[in-house]
């Protein structure tokens, strides 16, 4: 049987690993961004601090008195600034808004200054990016206020190179996380799709007859297809089984008027004096025995069909029955001159199985080997034990199979080439083949050495 | 095999008077060499002599302009731009952090500049390359029949409890003149408070006062001095060399660590001659000479580490207090108080 190729509309497959993937490509972006943002905050919130403490330590050591402002800038304000990297320092300190010390043109912070917490503020300075802290104090001179600035910058290299260093571990956390996410939804999307390809492996695995509904568990979301499937099924079982019960139907219905016909043609053939309408009538009574014949094989076929769905087994002796089989066969062989030589084992082949089935695969055999063999000619039966198979070969002195195939001699409806003289349904040997089958056995045609055709069954035993 | 050495006198050429004191110059060189580095120490030609002469072995291109000036002259020098040098080399660590802060520094990095120690180098613009002690010296005759003392603590007692042994015979620099004075001075008063009741003690022993380390050696060494406090170690170690009438004291309580300092100034017309002579300097062959021809310490770490007492003056921001002016004065001011009696 050819395959069909069916048109694709992509792999679900693909398209889930590659959302899956955009998904966890864009969570990793927003954990790296996210990181980066909270630690570049941190470490400028840190940083901060450091530059206010430095700024305030300064203003706290501002002094008033009679003749001026005391500054006395602490060490230890500079020497904290080099705590956490490299960075340069610039200060001034102005008084009344006039520098007295530092850097004249540090830049002063574009707002009032007020309350004790130092004001933060950004700018260029010596080409360079400062962070400034700006606070101001206000001491008292000669009973007088005065107005005291205090602005302390910093270049931003060691918070720069310390958010780049997070930034670096960031990104590597988001690439792990990456990776290992990407990994997971690779297992993911497998372990999704395992159903499905479960499913259709169950449906694949099926025989050729097998039309029982899908029972395999799915996945709620299958569950519609699956159903589907199974209204299917039921469909086709149901055509099928009204295309056997009509032929069952036909058949009978058509049997009986036969056998009627056979009847009245032998009345006639008795009463009628005319050899030429005598030779007709005989004609006539074979055609209506091949056709008998014929119907009778469907008739086999549908109780074949029927009856491998609901087998009724029981323990039987396939050494009595074959022998049996023959004897029933005896009569018709000897019309032709045919003899049947039989080598059955002396004991008896028990075995599980139907026996009409059986009986009907045999009767078919020895009637496909009576009507193909040549006259006085010699069929065969041997049944012997192998291990666990019982194997039962026919073989006659026909035409042989002339290279056909067995398996297309097995098919419903064929007939060899070579056969187009001899009347025949085709059904024989499916029936054959069909009861081999529901009894898990195998069943071959081979060419006889020196003409014929041999028929090999072999069936397990127990 | 010798070099042929140029001394030059003071260059007083069409460019007019200098703005800044030089003290001496000379240039190393045959007169062939294709390039001159310049450079502007406060470092006497004698000491780096081994190394310059070291450096043009290597590099015999290469002649060497070497210029000496004070610590404040070399600054004056840097920040006003008033010529333009290779590399500068100064013990004021100081105005070389001032001069870095202030932008004045070439970027340098180099295998040499990473093999530094951390606390030898700062935004790899200022860099050291010998590590000083600043040490007490003391003649032991004048010290006849007493402990010598060990920290500061004891340094206080000897000298309350022998005033008459010590009047006029105690050395120590005048911060008001010197660079490396007014280092010492201001690192001691930011270690400890004991400095203050020290200098208050000196100060009322009628001390005399120098600029340089190595007249104070000389006048401990002829027994005009009977101490003399913040001596540079390494001047100290080789003129007391072999002298058994001197000692030479690291004090427990603290003793200070001066870095050597150099930066390649932003205005260097060949930075790249001045990195070389730097990358000399800092390279394991420049260091040997540092230590063995130059007399000054190479930088260890590990000698640090392992005598406690040992602190070196930190390359940090820190050092940019002392240089404020309102800073400077009133510490100039306090100390005169303390030591200087009318």
């Amino acid at each position: 049987m050819k395959r069909l190729r069916l048109a694709s509309s992509g792999s679900i497959r693909q398209r889930l690993i590659l959302q899956l993937l955009v998904l966890v490509a864009v969570l990793s972006w927003v954990l790296y961004l996210s990181i980066r943002t909270v630690a570049g905050s941190a470490v400028e919130t840190t940083q901060d601090a450091i530059l206010g403490s430095a700024t305030i330590a300064i203003a706290e050591e501002l002094r008033g008195g009679v003749d001026g402002v005391a500054i006395d800038i602490p060490y230890t304000a500079f020497s904290m600034l080099g705590a956490t990297g490299e960075d340069r320092v610039f200060y001034r300190i102005l008084v009344d808004g006039a520098t007295v010390t530092g850097y004249e043109d540090l830049p002063l912070a574009d707002q009032p200054l007020g309350g004790l917490s130092p004001f933060f503020y950004t700018r260029e300075y010596q080409s360079d990016t400062v962070r400034i802290a700006a606070v101001e104090r206000s001491v008292i001179v000669g009973s007088r206020p005065v107005r005291v600035e205090v602005i302390v910058a910093q270049t931003r290299s060691a918070q720069d190179a310390i958010v780049a260093q997070m930034a670096n571990r960031a990104a590597t956390l988001g690439l792990g996380f990456f990776a290992i996410a990407a990994l997971l939804s690779l297992l993911t999307a497998r372990s999704v799709l395992q159903p499905v390809n479960n499913l259709a492996e169950a449906v694949g695995r099926r025989g050729p007859q097998d039309l029982r509904p899908v029972e395999w568990p799915v996945p709620s979301e299958l569950a519609p297809l699956v159903a589907a499937l199974n209204q299917f099924i039921a469909r086709l079982s149901g055509a099928l089984i009204r295309t056997e019960t009509f032929i069952a139907e036909a058949a009978h219905h058509i049997r009986t008027p036969l056998a009627t016909l056979r009847a009245q043609a032998e009345i006639a053939l008795r009463q009628s004096q005319d050899e030429a309408a005598r030779a007709a009538i005989r004609g006539m009574i074979r055609s209506v025995d091949d056709s008998a014949r014929s119907v009778g094989q469907l008739l086999d076929h549908a109780a074949v069909v029927y009856r491998t769905d609901q087998r009724t087994d029981e323990e039987i002796d396939l050494a009595a029955l074959t022998r049996d089989m023959v004897a029933v066969f005896g009569p018709a062989a000897e019309l032709r001159d045919i003899g049947f030589e039989l080598s059955l084992p002396d004991e008896p082949v028990t075995m599980t199985a139907d026996r009409l089935l059986l009986e009907s695969a045999i009767r078919n055999l020895l009637d496909n080997a009576v009507k193909y063999s040549a006259l006085e000619g010699l069929i065969s039966v041997s049944l012997e034990v192998e291990g666990d198979q019982a194997r039962l070969t026919v073989c006659d002195s026909g035409r042989g199979l002339s290279g056909a195939k067995s398996a297309t001699l097995t098919g419903r409806f064929r007939r060899g080439e070579n056969v187009s003289d001899v009347i025949g349904s085709g059904l024989g040997l499916t029936i054959v083949r069909e009861v081999v089958a529901a009894h898990g056995g195998d069943f071959r045609l081979t060419e006889r050495e020196g003409g014929g055709a041999c028929a090999n069954l072999s069936l397990p035993l127990g | 095999m010798r070099k042929l050495i140029l001394a030059l006198g003071l260059i007083l050429s069409a460019a007019g008077a200098m703005a800044f004191d030089i003290e001496e110059e000379r240039l190393f060189g045959s007169g062939q060499e294709a390039s001159v580095v310049s450079i502007l120490s406060t470092t006497d030609i004698d000491i780096f002599e081994p190394l310059v002469v070291a450096f043009q072995a290597v590099n015999p291109g290469i002649a060497v302009q070497y210029t000496v000036a004070s610590t404040t002259e070399v600054y004056r020098a840097v920040s006003g731009r008033e010529r333009a040098f290779d590399l500068v080399i100064s013990s004021a660590m100081d105005l070389q952090m001032k001069l870095a802060n202030d932008g004045y520094a070439r970027e340098h990095r180099s295998i040499e500049t990473d093999g530094l120690p951390t606390w030898a180098r700062w935004r790899d613009q200022l860099f050291a390359f010998a590590q000083e002690p600043v040490v007490l010296i003391l003649s032991r005759p004048a010290f006849d029949g007493l402990r010598l003392p060990q920290t500061r603590a004891d340094l206080i007692d000897l000298l309350r409890a022998n005033p008459e042994r010590f009047e006029g015979r105690i050395g120590t620099y005048d911060p008001n003149r010197s660079g490396a004075g007014y280092l010492f001075a201001t690192q001691d008063a930011r270690q400890s408070d004991t400095f203050w009741r020290l200098s208050e003690v000196m100060g009322g022993l009628s001390p005399r006062l120098y600029d340089g380390s190595g007249a104070m050696i000389a006048d401990v060494q002829a027994g005009r001095l009977a101490l003399a406090y913040n001596v540079l170690g390494s001047y100290a170690a080789a003129q007391l060399a072999g002298d058994p009438n001197a000692a030479l004291i690291e004090l427990e309580d603290f003793t200070n660590v001066l870095l050597r300092t150099a930066l390649i100034p932003r205005e260097a017309e060949r930075p790249e001659l001045g990195a070389a002579f730097l990358d000399f300097l800092l390279s394991g062959k420049g260091q040997t000479l540092i230590d063995e021809k130059a007399g000054l310490p190479r930088i260890d770490a590990a000698t640090l580490a392992s005598a406690g007492h040992r602190r070196p003056i930190r390359l940090d921001p820190g050092l940019l207090v002392f240089v404020d002016p309102l800073k400077r004065q009133r510490f100039l001011s306090e100390w005169t108080a303390a030591v200087v009696r009318r």
